[in-house]
């Protein structure tokens, strides 16, 4: 680098407390991962890095790449709203996935909330 | 980049690789399949944002491209992993 552009304190307060953030919220979602008993409970902690973990490190990037470029630099955002139509596609399919499974080996399932007719499968 | 950003920058890191390491135990112990793809769709979700701030670190554009590469292909194989096990097959 030959030259660095040093970022106002108060903008590298905010950038260091929203990566903490992010990641300590990722840790969680980890130990979550590991520690739930039931598979349908274990579906739920890896929300906590595509939503909370996702936006505060994308805007960490946005607030440092803008000051270092002096110019608006959005592109991070593109992440989280990546994110945010992807996950919930894959974390449906895998929960689909997971009820035909338990239900095919006769494992016990939650129960069904909705009363409505039942089509075999 | 001052201290307080370096070290935070790097503190992130170190906390991201251990709950990659949280992740990679419940994708060698999960007791079933579809464990191991919540493990793995963790796993590339984690990647993505360690990326994202090793892009940080390093100053460069490059890494946020790779970050957008890994969320894409990460979406693809999570979709067709579990797609696999809804139904024994990826496309029908």
């Amino acid at each position: 680098m030959t030259e660095t552009l040093e970022l106002p304190f108060w903008l590298e307060l905010i950038s260091a407390v929203l990566l903490l953030t992010g990641s300590l919220f990722a840790l969680i979602g980890a130990l979550g991962l590991v520690r739930l008993k039931d598979y349908f409970q274990r579906m739920h902690p890896p929300a906590l890095a595509s939503t909370i973990g996702a936006w505060c490190v994308a805007l960490a990037s946005i607030i440092y790449f803008s000051w270092l470029k002096e110019a608006p630099i959005l592109h991070a955002w593109l992440i989280p709203i990546l994110l945010s139509i992807t996950v919930p596609v894959t974390t449906l399919l895998l929960a689909r996935a997971a009820l035909f499974r338990k239900r095919m080996s006769k494992e016990p399932v939650p129960e069904e909330i909705s009363s409505g007719r039942h089509r075999g499968n | 980049m001052t201290g307080l950003l370096a070290s935070a920058v790097l503190a992130s890191l170190f906390i991201f690789a251990l709950a990659m390491a949280l992740a990679l135990i419940r994708l060698f112990r999960g007791p079933s399949a579809q464990d191991r793809v919540l493990a793995l769709d963790y796993l590339y979700i984690l990647a993505m944002l360690t990326m994202l701030v090793l892009g940080i670190r390093y100053a460069s554009d490059t890494y946020f491209e790779g970050a957008l590469l890994i969320a894409l292909f990460g979406f693809v194989g999570s979709f067709a992993l579990a797609k696999f096990l809804l139904r024994g097959e990826v496309i029908e």
